[in-house]
């Protein structure tokens, strides 16, 4: 299944501070599932941070998303999630947590990181991998970058999909 | 030297790092497939086998890059490549430095590799 060219599905999710966050009307934005306990997430997230950091310029908002297990994944416990935003790793960027597990399915996303790029009508226009190669971080999560740069140009991201790499999430039992 | 990679499915990386151990293993001299290769498919079998993350590589049982006091479970394991970058495999120096540690300690390692044979 894939989103892209369909409606974002919409959600409220809390950050770690309890703030409610939702798609925004008007601004394109950036939904990473993601997690604390898996290495293509860490090994990745710096490049995702550059580009939330480098687009919010532009516009852009990023959300990162956590939906894992954490009875069986303590590492992906609230206080852990909250003791990276404490330690200045998320940069701004609002660390939300999927409890329920219904936004990951709802996007039926499969891995951490799993990317989305949701535009400024609330349409998913990208999904998958941030780049080609999480070992390197001179890959710059250009497959990203490349999917915004075009949307911000009012054209369509090419390649409006690629495969996403990672942990699988950690459904509840 | 006995030589075991075990891994989980729900994590990608047991591919490369299987590539890279063989790889390691060619270059010392030794017989790239003889490495065991075994799949950790339930909690159980995590705990009993003392599996913290996949992959898990251990030479004549030592683990290439031993972690202390990590729990057990169906996991990706996380690695610090030498550059401190964090990867979901273990560094190839590593790999290659706990080959070398177990060539040196095993007796008959050197009569093993001049035969190009791992045990």
């Amino acid at each position: 299944m894939t989103l892209v060219g369909e409606r974002a599905p919409r959600f409220d999710l809390p950050d770690t501070e309890g703030r409610i966050w939702q798609l925004e009307p008007a601004v394109p934005t950036v939904v990473v599932f993601t997690c604390n306990h898996c290495p293509y997430a860490l090994a990745w997230h710096e490049r995702l941070m550059a580009v939330a950091r480098e687009y919010a310029e532009r516009g852009v908002r990023m959300l990162a998303v956590n939906p894992n297990d954490a009875e069986r994944y303590p590492r992906d416990s609230e206080a852990q999630m909250q003791a990276r935003v404490q330690a200045g790793e998320f940069d701004g960027v609002p660390y939300l947590r999927d409890a329920s597990q219904q936004v990951a399915r709802s996007y039926d996303a499969r891995t951490t990181p799993d990317v989305f790029v949701v535009d400024d009508q609330g349409t998913v226009r990208y999904r998958g991998a941030p780049d080609g190669d999480y070992d390197d971080p001179a890959a710059g999560a250009q497959w990203l970058r490349s999917a915004l740069d075009a949307l911000l140009e009012g054209e369509d991201p090419d390649p409006p999909e690629t495969e996403p790499v990672g942990c699988s999430i950690k459904w509840k039992p | 030297m006995h030589v075991e990679l075990l891994f989980w499915a729900g994590c990608p990386s047991h591919g490369k790092a299987l590539r890279e151990l063989q790889e390691v293993l060619r270059e010392s001299g030794y017989d790239p497939e003889a490495v065991i290769v075994r799949e950790i498919k339930t909690d159980d079998d995590a705990a009993s086998e003392g599996f913290v993350g996949s992959p898990t590589i251990r030479i004549d049982g030592a683990d290439v890059q031993p972690l202390a006091d990590e729990p057990t479970g169906l996991t990706c394991r996380i690695y610090r490549r030498r550059d401190g970058r964090i990867s979901p495999t273990p560094d190839p120096a590593d790999v290659r430095e706990a080959v070398l540690a177990a060539s040196s300690a095993a007796p008959g390692a050197e009569r093993d590799r001049a035969a190009g044979r791992a045990r």
